[in-house]
């Protein structure tokens, strides 16, 4: 699978996108690749041509100012209290009332400090930490998404950080929110995100022993063939569908 | 497995044989010295009757004084979010419904609201469909709240009170029955409204329900408020303040009973909530003691927003316009459940092609949603319940993430419990309020 070419005669053939380490017991077969084909099925079977569609991902774009909302009061705000923000901000995103900062990785945990103490920003709780895994559309794949809520304000932000799977080293903000401690180390659990600092790194969700990052893209679903009615029902993964 | 440090192997004649043992518990145990030290190691769970589910709990003790928790979590831990990737969008909501198994209609709601403002039509979304989610988010915050006293009341000897609870809970969820079909696991909330509409003799059953439940919330004040063991089992007991709160992320009746009046439905409004009018109980002491009283008057307050939901639910459709979105079939209860109505079937299958083409594009393929991310928080029972929704322009979530109260709360037990006896590690534990099978995912 990992050196057949894009095509072969006029029969698409699934590639595996650049990156792709799920960390997989060997022996697992591997996962449908993200973003290509259409009815989940590769290879064998297709004589529709739309197992070779790709989907293209957008890059990322900073939205135009001004934002609106509070959006614009947040980002001076940070723009003020925090000197290095030109050289740490990547981008702003504002999407469906939102709004988004993507950040370099190695500043999050001082943005942190600084959208938690600054008196105008006064982020006091972080809800949520979750990773997400742009297998094939990002080429620093993993990214850890941090939710923001300033009670004080009755504000929410999001900040967002992306890492290789090479590399997946992302500071642990854990000092700063120490609720991030188990929303950490659930991510590196199922994503692989070294969180670097934090106070005990170990596997939340999975056993100990466990191989690879569940929820990574690569990592296949798993699941057995089951009989109903006679006809034998293929695992979700395995079954013809939309994607 | 081939190797395994879990559990030794040995050939017999009927095949490979394993020795299931504690697992790393020799490591655990050799760590500490009895003796000298004066400590030992306890297990607790995950199979223990108070540990609220199968959540572990290694405890250091000194004597009768607890110095070390260790929560260990992951044995309820099924695979929900990476799942949901499998399925359409509109599959989604029968695997979340599934999460927090305790309040199954919050975690449709906050995975339906976060589909529809991926989708752009949170506006669109009818008054009777938020009208009916609130009426049945609020009767299931009851009925979460009445499996929270009665399971802490069994927990802390009041036996009655755990048989009492449970009573009143099955009377919602019958309610949820004649609404829903189902009483748990309901999928009843879907992206754009709600499956189908309320039947009148589910709003006769409310109303009775709201005469009955004033009466019962007084007889358990009555059996617990000054009843001299669950006073001292719960007064200055896991004592938790504001700030030890929001540096852990709890949220909550916890929260609020530390003297923050922080509750979604005030502070950043869903589903309508800024035009009922309803009180956020607070307490100052952060204690056990504190979080019965919250959880106490919460009830009290659901009971006057149903009562409110009920009286301004106007005739009209129960989902959004936009046929591309809500689902074509008019879902009907029948002896099996929820399913397609038969005028529907005999519709699509007799008189109109297009129907059929429709039903079958919407239901094998589902709709497609814009590219982008959101996050929803709405308060449920246990603190913020967030949904982080990620779509890649599919017809399937491409990352669904739950913020679970349940598992962010646990965090704060050490906080609770270390220093105290070991006793109060139960009431600590049971005043979060943790649903392992949430908390695991």
């Amino acid at each position: 699978m990992t050196d057949s070419k894009p095509t072969s005669g006029n029969v698409p053939v699934p590639v595996t996108p650049a990156g792709a380490t799920s960390g997989a017991p060997a022996g697992f077969p591997p996962a449908s690749p993200a973003g290509r084909g259409m009815f989940g099925n590769q290879g064998t079977g297709d004589t529709s041509g739309f197992g070779g569609l790709v989907r293209q991902r957008q890059p990322i774009e900073d939205s135009p100012r001004p934002y609106g909302g509070y959006f614009d009061e947040v980002r001076d705000a940070l723009e003020e209290a925090y000197p290095a923000f030109g050289e740490a901000i990547e981008h702003v995103v504002v999407d469906r009332d939102e709004l988004t900062l993507h950040i370099r990785p190695e500043r999050i945990a001082e943005v942190c400090q600084v959208m938690r103490d600054d008196a105008a920003l006064r982020f006091e709780l972080c809800s949520s930490v979750s990773g997400v895994d742009y297998l094939g559309a990002d080429d620093r794949r993993l990214h850890v998404v941090y939710q923001l809520t300033s009670m004080t304000y009755r504000r929410r932000v999001r900040l967002e950080v992306a890492v290789t799977a090479e590399d997946p080293h992302v500071p642990s903000v854990t000092s700063v929110y120490p609720t991030a401690d188990w929303q950490e180390r659930e991510a590196y659990d199922m994503f692989g995100v070294v969180f670097d600092g934090h106070p005990a790194l170990t596997r939340i969700l999975m056993p100990d022993d466990w191989e690879g990052h569940p929820q990574r893209k690569d990592y296949p679903l798993g699941g057995v063939p089951v009989e109903y009615k006679g006809a034998e029902i293929p695992p979700p993964d395995k079954r013809r569908s939309y994607q | 497995m081939t190797t395994s440090n879990y559990a030794t192997e040995r050939e017999t004649t009927e095949g490979r044989v394993f020795t299931v043992t504690g697992g790393d518990w020799d490591d655990v145990v050799s760590g500490v010295d009895p003796i000298n030290e004066g400590r030992i190691v306890v297990n607790m769970g995950p199979q223990h009757p108070s540990t609220h589910g199968v959540l572990r709990l290694v405890l250091e003790l000194e004597g009768e004084t607890v110095r070390d928790v260790r929560s260990v979590i992951g044995y309820l831990h099924t695979g929900i979010e990476k799942n949901l990737e499998y399925r359409n969008w509109v599959q989604g909501s029968t695997f979340v419904t599934r999460m927090d198994y305790l309040s199954p209609i919050f975690n449709e709601t906050a995975y339906s609201l976060a589909v529809e403002k991926l989708l752009g039509i949170t506006d669109d979304v009818t008054e009777r469909a938020n009208t009916i989610r609130v009426l049945m988010m609020e009767l299931n915050r009851i009925s979460s709240h009445l499996v929270w006293v009665a399971t802490t009341g069994m927990e802390l000897g009041a036996i009655s009170i755990m048989l009492y609870g449970f009573r009143d809970r099955e009377y919602i969820l019958e309610i949820f029955e004649l609404i829903t079909g189902l009483r748990m696991n309901h999928a009843y909330v879907r992206p754009g409204g709600v499956a189908q509409d309320v039947p009148d003799e589910a709003i006769v059953k409310i109303r009775e329900f709201l005469k009955l439940m004033p009466k019962r919330l007084k007889e358990y004040e009555d059996l617990l408020s000054g009843q001299p063991i669950w006073l001292e089992r719960t007064k200055n007991v896991a004592v938790l303040d504001v700030t030890g709160c929001l540096a852990l992320g709890v949220t909550g009746p916890v929260l609020r009973s530390a003297g923050l009046a922080w509750d979604l439905r005030k502070t950043m409004p869903y589903c309508g909530y800024e035009g009922y009018e309803f009180d956020v109980p607070t307490h100052a002491d952060g204690d056990v003691w504190g979080r019965y009283l919250v959880r106490m008057a919460e009830m009290r307050e659901s009971l006057k927003i149903v009562e409110q939901a009920l009286d301004r639910l106007k005739p009209g459709p129960v989902m959004v316009a936009d046929k591309k979105i809500a689902w074509p079939a008019q879902l009907a209860i029948g002896v099996d459940g929820m399913g397609n109505s038969l005028e529907h079937v005999a519709k699509i299958m007799g008189q109109s092609m297009e129907s059929l083409i429709h039903h079958f594009k919407l239901v094998t393929e589902g709709f497609r949603v814009p590219p982008g991310q959101v996050y929803v928080g709405i308060e449920s029972p246990r603190g913020e319940l967030g949904v982080h929704a990620v779509s890649d322009g599919g017809t399937r979530p491409y990352r669904v993430h739950y913020r679970e109260p349940s598992f962010v709360n646990l965090q704060a037990l050490p906080a609770m419990a270390e220093g105290g006896l070991i006793a109060d590690v139960i009431a600590g534990g049971a005043s979060l309020d943790p649903v392992m099978g949430g908390c695991d995912r």
